[in-house]
């Protein structure tokens, strides 16, 4: 078993070290606690990551929430949250403080400048993978709406989450109703 | 009451942003950029960069950025909690049920979906993005020289080659465009 203290710092301490945000915390939860630990069957922590997909939010925040339920119940998924937001809100609140002489500064605006560059290359690059990916599976149904929900958030005014809940509906129907499933 | 505004706000954001990442970029882009001005796209930018390079999600480090630019320290408590909020509630339901029975198909049909829809929603913000980079003006005249920003033009050539070629990974990218931005400032 574990305390909530214990559970306190095993999530802030993951949160604190894991860069970059995305799927790259979910390996070392699944090295803390699985491998490390063995509080939670591998399994099971499979289950907890595809669970974590389901729902909006980022992917680091929702397996702490549901590792924390998992192992202390209600009060145990409060505790993991709070540990696993608690290191970002430090940093950036620190961050945010000094971003007024971090814009006049000229060497900091320069290196922003570049890190900008860098930013649209690996959001170009990220989207061409995902895109890859995406379309390996069912790409009758995804290729048409992904040009479809491009051309609207493009070219027309609809708000962002009417995309978002039109697409989810036509996943609904049309796996709902097609008689092959596929995994 | 700025304080409900921002909750609300990042209620929205957390409980649409779905995929992770990157996803959350066309929600904030949407609803804190556009719709209540809190912060410029330059600024999104920045915070973007600055969250790759410091650990946590996007998500929450944009919250708690917007917050306390907008209302302070509560402010940022206040937009993180609601970025967290929509997803804990909706988790711990759906745990709950997982682990009485785990039949879910429902959502995962509904996550096939979205998949392609988050796509095309990152790439729109990408876009956006790549524009600030890429020129001084995104607004003014895209075809004249003087309106290229060569800093951002050199580093994403270079950060491209550097992710396909030698999949380095993304905070080394980052580091190296800033080098790569202080040098042709020097220059």
């Amino acid at each position: 078993m574990i305390t909530y203290k214990q559970l306190f710092l095993k999530t802030f301490k993951i949160s604190a070290v894991t860069f970059g945000g995305g799927y790259t915390i979910v390996p070392v939860m699944r090295d803390v606690f699985v491998n490390k630990n063995a509080l939670i069957l591998d399994e099971e922590m499979l289950n907890l990551i595809a669970i974590a997909q389901s729902a909006p939010g980022p992917i680091a925040v929702n397996t702490s929430i549901l590792i924390g339920y998992k192992l202390k119940g209600l009060r145990g998924a409060v505790v993991s949250t709070f540990a696993t937001v608690l290191p970002p809100l430090l940093i950036i609140s620190v961050i945010s403080f000094f971003y007024i002489q971090f814009q006049s500064n000229q060497v900091i605006q320069a290196a922003l400048l570049g890190m900008r560059g860098s930013i649209s290359a690996i959001m170009g690059y990220a989207v061409f993978s995902m895109g890859k990916n995406t379309l390996r599976n069912q790409p009758w149904f995804s290729a048409p709406l992904m040009i479809m929900i491009f051309l609207l958030g493009y070219f027309t005014p609809v708000p962002t989450i009417f995309l978002i809940i039109g697409s989810g509906l036509t996943g609904l129907i049309y796996f709902g109703f097609s008689k092959e499933r596929l995994p | 009451m700025i304080y409900l505004e921002l909750l609300w706000t990042f209620i929205q954001i957390g409980a649409f942003s779905f995929g992770g990442g990157y996803a959350v970029l066309p929600m904030i882009e949407k609803y804190v950029v556009q719709q209540q001005q809190w912060i410029t796209l330059s600024e999104l930018a920045d915070i973007t960069s600055i969250s790759q390079m410091t650990p946590g999600p996007i998500a929450i480090n944009a919250a708690t950025f917007v917050g306390i630019k907008v209302a302070g320290i509560w402010g940022g408590l206040i937009a993180t909690i609601g970025c967290v909020l929509p997803s804990f509630i909706l988790l711990i339901i759906l745990a709950y049920y997982f682990f009485k029975n785990s039949n879910l198909s429902f959502i995962q049909n509904i996550l096939k979906g979205l998949r392609p829809a988050i796509v095309s929603l990152i790439a729109l913000a990408a876009i956006s993005l790549t524009m600030i980079a890429l020129w001084t003006n995104p607004q003014g005249d895209l075809l004249s020289v003087k309106n290229l920003n060569t800093s951002g033009i050199v580093s994403a050539t270079i950060s491209l080659l550097l992710l396909i070629k030698f999949k380095m990974d993304t905070i080394g990218v980052i580091a190296i465009g800033a080098i790569i931005g202080i040098i042709i400032h020097i220059i």
